[in-house]
């Protein structure tokens, strides 16, 4: 066994956070007895799992700081592939947003013939809609008004023409916010009439998250991998009706495009979900942050919204829709600004006011991710100067995700023991991979996950930090791992070759096995 | 199932909710006859909804948070009135509900916008229109995030380079006592490091369930984060005759009287007050500190006006000197967490939601907690972090923005300091107000008496007091204050909070109006 010791060690740190070490504390007679403890925290907050940030990329972080500190490693870079951060992996912001916003932020700059006067009338409106003109004051707590009517104006550009509401435009601190929200008004009831909600596996962890922390019932629906991880009504049935005998559902959440899982839906798919939750009165939450990244030529981003309208009145005047949508992905891919909105369809005018009610606890959203938002919703027109540079940074920025997204799925489809779906949207790929039941063994008796081991052996090997499946949720007895497809088309290839080595002396090692055999 | 009958309406039906009429004539598939009828009864309504009074979650109906509440929405409501050409007594409305330097007019502080125009668009770092400092903090920003953007998402806990230099700062406010980097978490505002810490610290049920003191007056951000929480709030009231100070005996009162009901685990203090605008004394933060050791109480300390101080003796001293002050029986044992934030002092940079907190004493497992809870918001957002940097290491002496930074900074405090004082003479000589001085803070938070008919004619309408009278001044002089119920206050007193923000000239006509309207009010109802 050629495990590294520090493997090992994190094998022995908690990665299930759940199970609570309350005796360590104690163990440790120099430590004074707190008020906030193991013992006596919040246990929801101990439940709580977080893989995209985990255990993994604390190691991450740790083996940048020992390189740093001059430390050798058979790598001389850590890539962190782990999360979709498009700006940390070297893609460019959009030139125009960038203008307003820092047009927004040092208004002198109006003066200045070096920008646009198509960016410095954005600007100039944004800084009307703000208290004072100063993005330094604090915005209504749904957000800056013109930038609600904005979002409403795109929203029904881009179904074509279905109406949107600017007053069911809600802007968030990235879309993480707006969910976590929305989840927190849906969770009531003790025990059989507890909250369920419907979550896909795989999945998002911040769902997860949520529902722990909420100490709501997390109803899990497999995504049926065999078919490009698409979403299977039956499985929606099946999953709600084992769910009735404890919980109450009362939510779906879909993410589409998926997340880790890249599948696109359909709009026959789209329809049959809005109809399951109409039957079954389910409160719909789908979360469109990628409706941008769609790469298979064969596929198209049909929003929630847009469906539920053509379905008729029936449906669109009775299913309650949250849809949410953020700065941080798309082509712009400001993540760091956290900025995001939701709309809210069909929400009971009463809850609608406990809504902003619980959003004004937090005053409002970051101004400057507001701003991001509406050069988002308002972007240069064909008649305006910038049109052409700003269509052309757009279309590159999409064009090589799309590249990207196909050599990922070939180079790791060619490596035996990996099989990865088509990244048809998003931001990732979710391949599966083959781990020798030797690894498996050897990953329990460490007291983790079999693909953590095989993340952690990768990181301690190559560098490359990506998060393992079990993270997100899968099949007993499957492993997967995501790994983002952002990173430079050299780096990527780099990278991927490396994780094909290190895959096959992974399969070697632990299956005795020679190449050839494999 | 077939799932596409109603996709065939779809020609049929404009895209208007309320078409529910011609649905009469659709079929009516799926659905149990009693069940549509049902539906039809209630108007448009077709089936029952999934999330309404009744069902949602029970702890965010309690929760209230009065300085954006009912009385902010009418104040909205009439500004568009107003826009609309619907005549009133007043041509604007005057928001002094709310802490909102930059609404009221307050100027941003150049140095920190030109350093974060140049982070927002580094191309800028050519333009010879700004200053060397500014350009060479950008640089420095940009390099400590990923890939050189604030696009990026930072570490959950904040960038690691911020939080050195404001562990660096916090070491030179305190003269000398070290602050570990390690215990620094950038947050979205203070508030949400205040809710953040407060979700860690609730737990156990019935008898065991957390209690947390707060003050009355408090800012209701505790109010309601505490109901959000479903923890136990436990009052203790500041002592009004006595310039809003806090009394220990109080403390240990409510206390008492709290231990007969849940478990009390944590103590929150707001230094200066919010929203009653006292700064506490050393002697009274050291007995807070005793009390929180002698009872076990995590420490909280509210600290984002802490350079807001205006009144002549009086000083900010923060809970962590003191705290270290006290020697090692006390600075090694008592868990504490303080807030600050770019929102309040001289900057007033509301809008970018920056701030932190100092954890000091937490159990390290619950730190790894601690950091595991925020990394699922992912990070606070990447500019108000730059923002925070640059108010932790704002120019220097040698440096060319040097002479203009503290300029504008001095005249910002020293308008408020004169502000200050001047709400609080023009109040105290309106008959039936009682301030207290402003000695720091953004708020002054004065008794009003109210006659018994009014209080009367209050509850009739089923009003508190309070609010009755600040919407009526709202709907007569376009004035927009919070009635004290929202922040509490002793059963049969009655305040409003007020902010000092407005420019002088406005705040004196603001006052004046106060003044008449107050008079008015008492000939009204006596």
């Amino acid at each position: 066994m050629r495990v590294g010791p520090s493997v090992e060690k994190c094998g022995q740190m908690r990665f299930i956070t759940a199970e609570a070490k309350a005796s360590a504390g104690r163990l440790d007679g120099k430590m004074r007895e707190k008020t906030l403890t193991m013992d006596t925290l919040n246990p929801q907050v101990k439940a709580v799992e977080y893989a995209v940030r985990g255990p993994i990329v604390l190691k991450a972080g740790e083996i940048e700081r020992y390189l740093e500190e001059g430390g050798t490693k058979p790598f001389s870079e850590v890539i962190k592939a782990n999360i979709g951060d498009a700006h940390a992996m070297g893609q460019q912001p959009i030139t125009f947003l960038r203008q307003v916003v820092a047009l927004c932020t040092f208004p002198e700059l109006m003066d200045s013939p070096s920008f646009p006067e198509d960016a410095k009338w954005r600007a100039r409106r944004i800084l009307q809609g703000c208290g004072g003109h100063s993005l330094g004051s604090y915005s209504a707590s749904p957000g800056v008004e013109c930038i609600r009517k904005d979002i409403a104006a795109y929203i029904e550009q881009r179904d074509e023409g279905v109406p949107s509401d600017w007053e069911n435009i809600y802007l968030t601190t990235g879309a993480s916010d707006g969910i976590m929200t929305i989840l927190r008004l849906l969770v009531s009831g003790k025990d059989s009439s507890r909250t369920g909600v419907m979550i896909p596996i795989p999945q998002y962890p911040l769902y997860s998250a949520a529902i722990s922390e909420m100490d709501a019932v997390q109803v899990n629906y497999y995504l049926d991998e065999d078919n490009c991880w698409a979403l299977d009504i039956n499985e929606l049935h099946r999953a709600y009706q084992a769910a009735k005998q404890h919980c109450q559902p009362r939510v779906i959440c879909i993410i589409n495009p998926g997340n880790p899982t890249g599948q696109v839906q359909s709009k026959k798919c789209i329809e049959e979900v809005l109809h399951f939750a109409y039957e079954e009165n389910l409160f719909v939450m789908s979360d469109e942050v990628y409706q941008d990244n769609v790469y298979a030529p064969d596929c198209q981003f049909h929003s929630f919204k847009k469906v539920l309208y053509e379905m008729g009145p029936e449906y669109f005047s009775s299913v309650e829709l949250v849809s949410f949508h953020s700065t941080s992905k798309g082509y712009t891919g400001e993540c760091g600004f956290r900025g995001g909105y939701m709309e809210v369809i069909n929400m009971d005018p009463e809850v609608k006011a406990q809504l902003v009610k619980l959003l004004s606890v937090r005053l409002c959203p970051p101004l400057a991710g507001q701003a991001a938002m509406d050069v988002i919703v308002n972007p240069p027109q064909p008649e305006e100067h910038t049109f052409k540079q700003f269509h052309q940074e757009k279309s590159s920025v999409l064009g090589a995700l799309a590249e990207k997204a196909k050599l990922t799925e070939q180079i790791l489809n060619s490596v035996p023991g990996i099989k990865c779906n088509p990244v048809q949207g998003s931001m990732y790929a979710f391949p599966r991979i083959f781990i020798p039941p030797k690894a498996v063994e050897e990953a329990k008796a460490l007291g983790m996950q079999p693909d953590m081991l095989y993340c952690l052996r990768l990181l301690e090997e190559t560098g490359i930090c990506v998060v393992p499946g079990s993270g997100f949720g899968q099949k007993d007895r499957t492993y997967h791992f995501r790994m983002t497809i952002l990173p430079s088309i050299e780096k990527l290839n780099v990278l991927l070759g490396k994780v094909r080595d290190f895959h096959i002396s992974f399969l070697k090692e632990y299956s005795g096995l020679e190449w050839d055999e494999i | 199932k077939d799932s596409k009958s109603g996709l065939a309406l779809t020609s049929l039906v404009p895209y208007r909710q309320d078409s529910c009429i011609a649905l009469a004539s659709q079929p009516m598939h799926q659905r149990s006859f009693t069940q549509k009828l049902h539906s039809f009864m209630n108007g448009c309504e077709y089936r029952d909804r999934v999330l309404t009074m009744d069902t949602m979650n029970p702890n965010v109906k309690r929760v209230e948070y009065a300085v954006r509440g009912p009385i902010v929405q009418r104040a909205v409501q009439i500004e568009r009135e107003l826009k609309m050409g619907i005549k009133k007594p007043f041509t604007e409305v005057i928001k002094a509900n709310i802490g909102d330097c930059h609404a009221m007019g307050q100027k941003p502080i150049t140095f920190f916008r030109q350093v974060l125009a140049l982070c927002s668009y580094p191309d800028l770092l050519e333009d010879s229109k700004f200053p060397e400092d500014a350009k060479s903090r950008a640089r420095r920003i940009l390099q400590a995030c990923g890939g050189g953007s604030l696009g990026a998402y930072s570490t959950s806990q904040g960038i690691e380079m911020i939080r050195q230099d404001i562990a660096r700062y916090i070491e030179q406010r305190d003269g000398g006592i070290t602050c570990d980097p390690d215990n620094i978490y950038l947050s979205t505002g203070a508030s949400d490091a205040i809710v953040t810490m407060l979700k860690l610290l609730v737990s156990g049920e019935g008898m065991s369930r957390t209690g947390v003191m707060i003050s009355i007056p408090q800012y209701p951000l505790y109010s309601a984060a505490l109901a959000d929480l479903g923890a136990v709030q436990i009052s203790y009231y500041l002592d009004e005759d006595n310039c809003w100070s806090l009394d220990i005996s109080e403390l240990r009162h409510a206390l008492q009287e709290a231990k007969k009901h849940c478990s009390p685990r944590a103590l929150c203090i707001i230094n200066p007050g919010n929203p009653t605008g006292q700064v506490q004394s050393r002697q009274c933060i050291e007995d807070v500190i005793r009390f929180a050791a002698a009872e076990k109480l995590f420490l909280m300390a509210d600290e984002v006006y802490q350079d807001n101080v205006y009144a002549d003796g009086c000083k900010f001293h923060s809970f962590k000197k003191v705290l270290f002050e006290m020697g090692l029986e006390y600075s090694e044992k008592v868990e504490l967490a303080s807030f600050h934030s770019t929102s309040k002092c001289y900057m007033g940079e509301c809008g970018f939601r920056g701030g932190y907190m100092e954890v000091v004493n937490l159990d390290p497992e619950v730190k790894v907690q601690l950091t595991k809870l925020v990394s699922v918001r992912l990070c606070p957002p990447v500019p108000g972090q730059a923002l925070l940097d640059v108010v932790v290491n704002p120019p220097q002496p040698d440096e060319p923005s040097y002479d203009t930074f503290i300029k504008e900074r001095t005249d910002t405090l020293a308008t408020l300091a004169e502000k200050a004082s001047m709400t609080q003479e023009i109040l105290n000589q309106v008959p039936g107000i009682k301030c207290n001085p402003v000695q720091g803070a953004m708020y002054t938070f004065p008794r009003i008496h109210l006659p018994p008919k009014a209080i009367l004619e209050a509850k009739e309408k089923g009003q508190v007091p309070d609010m009755f009278y600040c919407m009526k001044l709202l709907e007569e002089t376009g004035i927009c204050l919070v009635p004290g119920s929202g922040f509490g206050q002793r059963d049969g007193t009655y305040h409003f909070r007020m902010t000092i923000l407005p420019p002088k000239e406005k705040l004196k006509i603001v006052l004046a109006k106060i003044k008449e309207f107050h008079q008015h009010f008492m000939e009204q109802y006596s």
